[in-house]
């Protein structure tokens, strides 16, 4: 009994002890530029900087293949802040990836929703729940407002609203703003 | 020597794992949608199943026996097959990052491959020496590989073709497999180990 027990710990940390330097010596290091030029790029997933994600567009960035105008979600404050972090000029958005438009969630009218699921299929963050030929609804708070569900809903029961602030979202309105009312 | 060879004929053809023992079906269904996914899956098997099957003839002949715990084999076995899945993903992760995009979740997985573990187990069973279990485990992922190229050269034809609506997406992937397993039958009585 007590030889069982040992000998399989003793083994077990033998292959932690191997793993733990295969993994040191096998370590990938990820490309730091990418990934604070990634913690920019608002994570909507939307794809309409023609890119399928919003990592391959961070990539794409960090070699130079791809202007930094090309997000309108992040809008102007975003490619301001890609602008500060590779040290080059602000650029306007460019018009063919679309217009800058405020926060905005999707929103499932249940009453004509039919259950088709092609909607959970399109989006990218898995935030539509639902089952064939039952009702389908939007978790709102993992909902990028990225409109890639509007498309191929065949009833067109999916509306694009204002993202109302919720608990984690909602600020204080800035004094400059305040101020100017 | 011939008996290695037989052990060779006898893992990728006659008893094919996948289609005459039926072990290792997980994989078969999942990965085999696209050629390149299959080709890299295969060459993970082959890399852990060879080298976990030593690994583990070794852990039962020079711990196991020597200490009178041949009962511990399953959970032994499982220790160090789930040790050399991950030893491969760190080393696939480095080496190629692509292929550890497009296997993704699978390649954890082949730790539950039950071919793996199949493997392990039935050389202890055969009381295979150490080349043998090397053969035994390389032959099986070869075989596991042949089968799985295979079939996923098939399935991207049929994802062209004008399948009846019933039967599109798994159940003709099924359908087809029974139809390979029952060709494999062919091979029966080619090789006796």
């Amino acid at each position: 009994m007590l030889t069982a027990i040992l000998s399989i710990s003793l083994v077990g940390m033998l292959f932690g002890l191997g793993l733990g330097w295969a993994a040191r010596r096998f370590r990938v290091d990820s490309d730091p530029v990418v990934d604070q030029v990634d913690a920019i790029l608002p994570q909507t997933q939307c794809g309409q900087c023609n890119f399928p994600g919003c990592r391959p567009y961070a990539e794409a960035i960090a070699s130079g293949e791809a202007p930094i105008n090309q997000c309108p979600p992040g809008g102007e404050d975003g490619i301001r802040a890609l602008a500060d972090l590779l040290g080059v000029e602000p650029l306007p958005l460019n018009p063919d990836n679309g217009e800058e438009a405020a926060p905005a969630v999707a929103l499932i009218d249940e009453q004509t929703c039919i259950g088709c699921t092609l909607c959970i299929q399109a989006c990218p963050v898995d935030a539509i729940v639902g089952a064939p030929k039952l009702m389908h609804t939007v978790i709102a708070a993992e909902c990028t407002g990225c409109d890639l569900c509007l498309p191929p809903c065949p009833v067109d029961c999916i509306d694009m609203v204002p993202r109302s602030p919720d608990e984690d979202s909602w600020s204080w309105p800035r004094p400059a703003a305040a101020g100017r009312r | 020597m011939e008996s290695y060879l037989l052990i060779l004929v006898s893992t990728v053809l006659a008893n094919n794992f996948v289609l005459v023992r039926f072990l290792g079906l997980c994989p078969f269904m999942g990965v085999s949608g696209k050629f390149e996914g299959a080709v890299g899956m295969s060459v993970a098997t082959m890399f852990v199943l060879t080298l976990s099957s030593m690994s583990s003839y070794l852990l039962n002949e020079y711990l196991l026996i020597p200490l009178g715990l041949e009962y511990l084999a399953t959970l032994s076995f499982i220790l160090v097959i789930a040790a050399v899945v991950q030893f491969t993903e760190l080393l696939m992760r480095q080496t190629s990052p692509l292929l550890y995009r497009v296997l993704g979740i699978f390649l954890p997985l082949i730790t539950s491959n039950c071919a793996v573990l199949g493997v392990a187990l039935l050389n202890v069973q055969e009381q295979h020496n150490l080349l043998q279990s090397a053969l035994y485990g390389f032959g099986a992922s070869t075989g596991f590989g042949l089968v799985l190229i295979s079939f996923s050269a098939m399935r991207e034809r049929l994802a062209d073709a004008d399948v009846p609506i019933h039967f599109r997406g798994a159940p003709i992937a099924l359908v087809t497999a029974g139809l390979m397993a029952l060709a494999f039958m062919g091979f029966t009585g080619l090789a006796r180990v």
